[in-house]
């Protein structure tokens, strides 16, 4: 079982190793040379900044992005040449963001922080000189002796050396690492479980080898060699004996334990690391836009440089009498001069890239995935859960869905397992006795619905012990009670079980109600009740445990000197290493149940001979103790023992549907999104499932992808072609469809991950391969458990659902949800708001500005292209940052362009925004457009207001900043009327924000121009907005102006609308003109039934009508009054 | 950036909600905007444009436009306005000599005389406005070369003006004031207006100088240093403008309200034109009484100090005779564009229409069968 220190397997391969000398006692002499090797100590940091680099390093980060490092350099220009513009138009907006952003992050930074020195300098006892000492955590070091007690958590990564438990085993719950609750067993190393005081565990000599730190929470491998009389003694190590920081002691009075990864070095802080980002389709527009706009930046400034060159090629215009240059500007190179005046421009049409586009995109996602939060509708009762949004950057991407991919059990499925049948060569047994999964007392009994005569006692027998052995259930004792535990006691207590794999729990429960009770394992003895009230005891020799790609799973037990095997697994995965067995029966029943949508399980067993089980624990433990490949070499090993298999018989469980989850897969059919359902199941399983989720119909072609059709270029086909295609993964065939997709990538040209049949990449190379597609599609993956975590880091947007299986998959994902049927309020709803929401920001906020900057840009040809800037610097700099922002910021927070009961009652809708459609190009030009005729609508209109001549009733006249003034009036007035057009959802928080920042503006520009500012060098603004308001005409222009700059929008959407209507549009006009007919016939009795079925059709959405609605009810009640009396007094 | 803040999130939400469900009525009752708007079912307003709506309101603008845009034009068209260009270019104007010899050192000015008609006679008061084309007074180095600390009488501006001022911002050594390109180029020729009366004779018209530029420019915002007595004494330590003939407290030595920083003519020159081709208020000939035109029909005569050099620049120089009614000088655009706007939306309103009887009603119809 043992074997010797230098002929362990996979020595030679030792390379990212460590030694770690427990207690800090040197080896024996002559084994091996004393290296002690630095390993960090046990403090935590994860904070990113520390009191003096904060600012530095902050700042970086900071400029590190790409838009910031652009105005960080408009500024900088500012800052050193002679611009038109003071450098506080760029600077203050940048100099706010960037100080919220460091706010916040120090403010984030100060609280990891305060949660480190918690946890760093909070109590632990260690062992040292055989006493137990107090020290703070940080303090710990690699090869310290660590006592934990029960309840306390794990203060770094250990190896189990004792516990209070003769056993040596100990129980732990990771819910603050992976959310599992349940009790998970871990054990202490074989030889060194009887040191269990402070004195003898001190006594210990021993050394650990391990590999060094990696993140994944469920694999370690690792060896101790004990020296005990000096002869080393070599043990492997697992994940089973390793107890992870965070986790937490249970049902143990407390353990010792040997500390091996501390501080940064252990799992759960390498665990730390963040995922890698995700981008939205619209983000990615966004940039294309940006670039776009940056081209027309530079060319705008390119066109006016050279033209002002061509234009003062005069001396007289370059430099009149009146307008003098400097001598130090005169003796300037005219190259250098130029490149300064093209500076000048960038920076006088800078602002058409608004600093404060980012702030408000990342102000809207953040503020408005509390929407998701909040939402009542996706509060799940039961579990208590609310929604959770880890990313809000994707909230749009929730609009731009194409591919749904769906883990079957737990997402779709209720993950709520119930033993349905089993069948022993072809024999068919129900427990009768059903009552909603839980076991009616006393109602133990079985029935044999199969009147021929009983199979074969022998296989009866060990079908059922096989079922009652063949698990890693645990059996959930009752909390302790003033020390005393309270076991089981005849099965009459009310223990239950609890296991990671809710099917096992499912199958141990029925064998309950079939008469055999598994009451424990105890002193690797597992205990058994059996039929005739006598318990039954087997040593529990080896587990070779579940693993996603053998799909089977063993125990090694013997009982009263007999050996078995028993084997438990997939049909695919059992029937092709049976030698002998009723197979045709079993099989015949397997599909059967599989066509029903239960999960079938095979069992099977092997009789093993003493010599046989020798190579067996030789094999294994020659696996287990190697420290490279140790998974693959486990896997041969399993390979090996699990053959020769008699085939006893099958199992069949029940896992219901989700609450609507049939509701919710055709709502999303119909918003024409392609739903997968990915699932290691049975072909029949799934394919029912799949019709009883509506995901199939009766006339739906199957197309089955078996090992034949993998070809490459029929895979590539039918993946693109077929829209509603369910790909199975048969146990079987998994590999071949691997690679054969693995090819497709190839062809597609994407990257091809390092290979490796294991189902979790397989549905990872799935979604790869979709995103890789030619058309990009937007993916969604959606699962519950650990298996479905790489699939929801893949896909464009990955949502978890907080199922039974843990919350890996919630922590991962970018959403989290509580059921599967809460998915198409999330798409359908929260994703069609924001998209529509954030696709209007973008494009709103490049309108504005090209209404803002282009005026300047026409003005150069007027001022000699002199970089003269049309606006004042205060409105410079405060168009974005406050008279046009908050209205904007509102409408993408709060916009619905349709009631949410109509997107969920219709989900077509969701086809229109497909395929980021508000964001396309055609889109973008109109916009852009519009924002050009509003400049020159504005631009001209006060040119020629002003054109040689005078608007006032003094005869005086105005100047140039007045000019600015009225443009920057009607540009406001345009900007925010336009905005008003495009709302379609009016709350007192829409008019208080519009007509609020209108408010604003007025009042703050006669402020601005009210007082003589002592701080300022100029006094340009004084009196100009005043004087500018004095006059009628400019009144009447700014109307005038207003008008006509808003006229080709309306016009353009109310022609669209009447003659190429979309979808979106129809509903709206049909609900308008449905409350109108309403409100038009409400006198007439006979429009009562329809007013009220018009409201119950459009009941809860808050039209402004619903008051009127309410009043319909009462007048109906009324009139039903009235008909009752009249009817009594007849 | 703002990934790292999720949690605090996750837990504002949590208790939020459970608070919203815990405390069932009586939160509710209490703070029903809040959770209607944690809902997104806030009570709201939602307009749609269509064509049915959206009709009226484009008639009705045509119907307030049109009438407004009318009025607006017939306004302007009542203006009499008259502009003689005396810059000087052709041989035959009488300033050309003027024009063709300028020299800034000239100490002598350059008179010449341009005589004109008026066709109709100019009721109520009439301004009078001088006219520079081609003149960039909006160019930015020109616009920024001022120091308004020191127009508004800051002692310590006046003795060291801003940088921006330069190239004007000292002579000699010795500051100027007032600083910068503007005040340096003063538009400094001199108008008068004489009627020929029908014996031949020419009667000198009164020219009022004050009212021309804005109140609040002219009371708070220009200043001279020092109160307006004992200019020459504050000013001493500075110098003029170099194009300047005498000091800034010479301006009008006959007033001492409009001397000075407070002097009209410089106010308004002190604050710049819009455009390259503009016009400044130079003077206001009052209406005398109710019974004769300010300026009655007949020959006139303009008697111009030609001091202003225009020529360099290919700039022109007029003198403008304006009545002004409450929208203003003579300005058609304003009408005609109301008028435009107006008829193109009742034409659309038209259009709208048609569109409206033709498609809203079969779209409603179509749209009624899928619900």
């Amino acid at each position: 079982k043992s074997c010797s220190h230098f002929k362990c397997v996979g020595e030679e391969d030792w390379v990212d190793s460590r030694t770690i000398y427990i207690g800090h006692k040197q080896p024996p002499p002559g084994t091996e040379a004393f290296i002690q090797q630095r390993f960090p100590d046990n403090r935590i940091v994860s904070s990113k900044y520390t009191f003096w680099n904060f600012i530095p390093k902050n700042m970086f980060e900071q400029f590190r992005r790409v838009a910031n490092f652009y105005f960080l350099i408009i500024f900088l220009v500012q800052l050193i040449i002679d611009t038109p513009t003071s450098p506080i138009t760029s600077g203050l907006p940048l100099f706010f963001v960037i100080t919220v952003t460091a706010i916040k992050q120090g403010y984030e930074d100060w609280l990891r922080h305060k949660a480190d020195n918690a946890v760093n300098q909070c109590p632990v006892h260690v062992v040292q000189h055989g006493k137990v000492v107090r020290k703070q955590s940080r303090k710990i070091r690699v090869g310290d002796i660590v006592c934990v007690k029960e309840n306390e958590s794990f203060p770094c990564d250990l190896i189990l050396l004792s516990s209070s438990r003769d056993e040596g085993t100990c129980y732990v719950t990771t819910a603050s690492l992976d959310g599992e609750s349940s009790h998970k067993t871990y054990f202490a190393v074989q030889d060194t479980k009887a040191y269990n005081t402070e004195k003898e565990v001190d006594s210990i000599h021993a050394t650990i080898e391990c590999e060094q730190p990696q993140p994944d929470l469920y694999k370690f491998v690792g060896r101790i060699n004990i020296y005990m009389d000096n002869e080393p003694v070599a043990r492997p190590l697992g994940s089973e004996n390793l107890l992870l920081r965070g986790a937490t002691l249970k049902n143990t009075e407390y353990i010792y334990a040997v500390a091996i990864y501390t501080g940064m070095e252990t799992k759960m802080a390498l665990n730390y690391q963040s995922k890698s980002q995700k981008r939205s389709a619209v983000e990615k527009s966004m940039n294309a836009y940006l670039v776009v706009y940056l081209c027309i930046l530079i060319s705008k400034a390119l066109i006016n440089t050279v033209l002002k060159y061509v234009w003062q090629a005069d001396p007289n215009r370059d430099e009149p009498w009146y307008n003098q240059r400097t001598e130090t500007e005169r003796q300037r190179h005219v190259l250098i001069r130029a490149f300064t005046d093209f500076l000048a421009f960038m920076v006088l049409f800078n602002y058409i890239i608004p600093v404060s586009m980012y702030v408000t995109v990342e102000m809207q996602k953040f503020l408005g995935s509390y929407f998701i939060m909040w939402d009542d509708e996706m509060l799940d009762e039961e579990l208590g859960e609310r929604a959770v949004v880890n990313t809000s950057d994707l909230n749009e991407e929730l609009g731009q869905v194409e591919y749904v991919f769906t883990d079957k059990t737990g997402t779709l499925t209720e993950n709520n397992m119930e033993f349905i049948e089993c069948c022993v060569d072809g024999h068919v047994y129900v427990p009768h006795a059903i009552c909603n999964g839980q076991v009616m007392r006393g109602a133990a009994g079985m029935d044999m619905i199969d009147t021929s005569p009983g199979p074969e006692a022998r296989h009866e027998e060990l079908f059922f012990r096989a079922l009652c052995l063949c698990h890693t259930v645990q059996v959930k004792e009752e909390e302790t009670v003033d020390g005393i535990k309270h076991g089981i006691h005849q099965g009459k207590s009310t223990s239950f079980y609890i296991s990671s794999s809710p099917d096992e729990v499912a199958l141990v429960e029925g064998m309950k109600r079939l008469g055999f009770t598994y009451l424990r394992l105890k002193d690797s003895h597992m205990e058994i009740l059996n039929r005739e009230d006598e318990i039954e005891r087997f040593e529990l020799l080896e587990v070779l445990t579940f693993d996603s790609v053998r799909r089977r799973m063993s125990v090694i037990v013997r009982a009263t000197g007999e050996l078995f095997l028993f084997c438990k697994g997939a049909d695919s995965s059992i029937f092709p290493r049976i030698i002998s067995g009723k197979v045709d029966q079993v099989r015949a029943r397997v599909e059967n149940n599989a066509v029903e949508g239960l999960r079938t399980l095979c069992v099977a067993y092997r009789p093993l001979s003493p010599e046989q089980y020798e190579e067996v624990c030789h094999l294994l433990s020659g696996a287990k103790l190697a420290l490279q490949d140790r998974d693959k070499r486990l896997a041969e090993a399993y390979e090996l023992i699990e053959k020769d298999l008699i085939l006893l018989g099958a199992t069949a469980v029940e896992d219901r549907l989700q609450e609507k989850a049939a509701d919710t897969i055709e709502s999303l059919h119909k918003a024409g999104m392609k739903v997968w359902v990915l699932t290691g199941d049975k072909m029949e399983t799934a394919a029912a499932t799949c019709y009883a989720s509506k995901l199939f119909r009766r006339n739906t072609q199957i197309l089955e992808l078996t090992t034949k059709r993998t070809e490459e270029q029929s895979l590539h086909d039918v993946l693109f072609d077929l829209s509603r295609t369910v790909l199975r993964h048969h146990g079987g065939m998994t590999r071949d469809t691997f690679s054969g997709c693995r090819r497709a990538m190839l062809s597609n040209g994407a990257a091809a991950e390092s290979s490796g049949a294991d189902i979790l990449r397989h549905l990872t190379g799935i979604v790869k391969l979709i995103k890789a597609s030619k058309e990009h599609p937007i993916t969604l993956a959606v699962g519950d458990g650990a298996n479905d975590v790489s699939m929801i880091l893949e896909a464009h947007v990955g949502i978890g659902i907080m199922g039974k299986e843990g919350r890996q998959a919630a922590r991962n994902s970018d959403y989290a949800i509580p059921k599967f049927k809460h998915l198409k309020k999330m798409l359908l709803v929260h994703g069609h708001y924001y998209y529509i929401r954030i696709s209007e920001l973008v494009q709103y906020f490049f309108y504005k500005n090209v209404c803002f900057i282009f005026p300047q840009f026409l003005y150069q040809f007027f001022c000699g292209f002199s970089q003269q800037p049309l606006y004042d610097t205060a409105y410079l700099t405060l168009y974005n940052i406050s008279f046009t922002s908050l209205p904007i910021l509102l409408y993408s927070l709060i916009e619905q362009h349709i009631n949410m009961d109509i997107l969920k009652k219709d989900p077509s809708l969701y086809k229109d925004i497909a395929k980021n459609s508000l964001l396309r190009w055609p889109i973008f030009i109109y916009w852009t457009i519009l924002g050009v005729y509003d400049a020159i609508v504005m631009f001209f209109g006060a040119y020629f207001l002003f054109d040689n001549t005078t608007f006032t009733s003094n005869g005086q006249m105005f100047g140039n900043w007045t000019f600015g003034t009225l443009v920057f009036t009607v540009l406001v007035f345009t900007v925010t009327f336009k905005l008003a057009l495009d709302t379609h959802y009016w709350t007192w928080i829409n008019h208080f924000v519009i007509w609020g920042s209108l408010i604003f503006f007025v009042v703050f520009s006669l402020l601005w121009g009210g007082i003589i500012w002592p701080f300022l060098n100029y006094q340009r603004m004084y009196y100009v907005f005043m004087q500018m308001l004095s006059s009628g005409p400019a009144w009447l222009s700014i109307i005038l102006l207003i008008t006509a700059g808003l006229l080709p929008d309306v016009v353009k959407k109310v022609i669209w609308r009447a003659l190429w209507p979309t979808t979106t549009e129809r509903i709206q006009s049909v609900n308008f003109s449905v409350c109108l007919q309403c409100s038009f016939t409400s006198n007439s009795n006979v429009s009562h039934s329809l007013c009220l079925c018009c409201h119950s059709s459009i009941k809860d959405s808050n039209h402004k009508s619903s008051v009127w609605f309410n009043m319909m009810i009462l007048q109906a009640q009324h009139h039903a009054r009235c008909l009752e009396s009249s009817r009594i007094s007849l | 950036m703002m990934a790292s803040s999720y949690n605090a999130k996750e837990e504002d939400g949590h208790p939020s909600g459970a608070s919203n469900h815990g405390g069932a009525g009586a939160t509710k009752s209490r703070k029903p905007d809040n959770t209607a708007f944690k809902q997104q079912r806030l009570p709201a307003w939602q307009p749609i444009l269509t064509a049915g709506t959206v009709l009226p309101a484009f008639f009705v603008i045509g119907l307030i436009f049109i009438p407004i845009g009318i009025g607006l034009y017939v306004t302007s068209n009542n203006i009499k306005e008259f502009e003689i260009d005396y810059t000087g270019v052709e041989i035959s104007s009488p300033c050309y000599s003027c024009a063709k010899n300028f020299s800034s050192n000239n100490t002598t000015p350059c008179l010449c005389f341009v005589e004109f008609t008026l066709e109709q006679p100019f009721e109520s008061n009439v301004f009078m406005y001088y006219g520079l084309s081609n003149f960039y007074q909006n160019h930015r180095r020109y616009v920024k070369s001022r120091d308004d600390r020191q127009l508004n009488g800051d002692l310590s501006a006046l003795t060291e003006p801003s940088k921006e001022c330069e190239p004007y911002r000292k002579s000699n050594g010795l500051p100027i004031a007032p600083c910068g390109a503007i005040a340096n180029s003063l538009f400094n020729d001199t108008l008068e207006l004489y009627h020929i009366d029908a014996n031949g004779s020419r009667n000198i018209i009164p020219l009022v100088k004050k009212g021309i530029a804005w109140w609040t420019d002219k009371h708070v915002k220009f200043r001279n240093p020092g109160g307006n007595s004992n200019l020459s004494a504050v000013f001493h330590d500075t110098t003029k403008p170099e194009n300047w003939r005498k000091p800034v407290y010479e301006l009008d030595t006959s007033d001492p309200d409009n001397n000075g920083f407070i002097n009209e003519d410089f106010i308004v020159w002190m604050r710049t034109a819009a455009l390259p081709t503009f016009r400044k208020l130079y003077r206001i000939i009052q209406k005398k009484s109710s019974t004769t035109p300010t300026l009655p029909s007949g020959r006139y005569i303009l008697n111009i100090t030609y001091n202003y050099p225009v020529l360099s620049f290919d700039g022109r120089k007029r003198m403008i005779l304006s009545t002004i009614s409450w929208m203003g000088g003579k300005n058609p655009f304003l009408g005609i564009a109301y008028i435009t706007v107006g008829s193109i939306c009742f034409f659309l309103g038209v259009v709208l229409l048609i569109i409206h009887h033709k498609y809203d009603t079969r779209n409603n119809s179509s749209a009624d069968i899928p619900n």
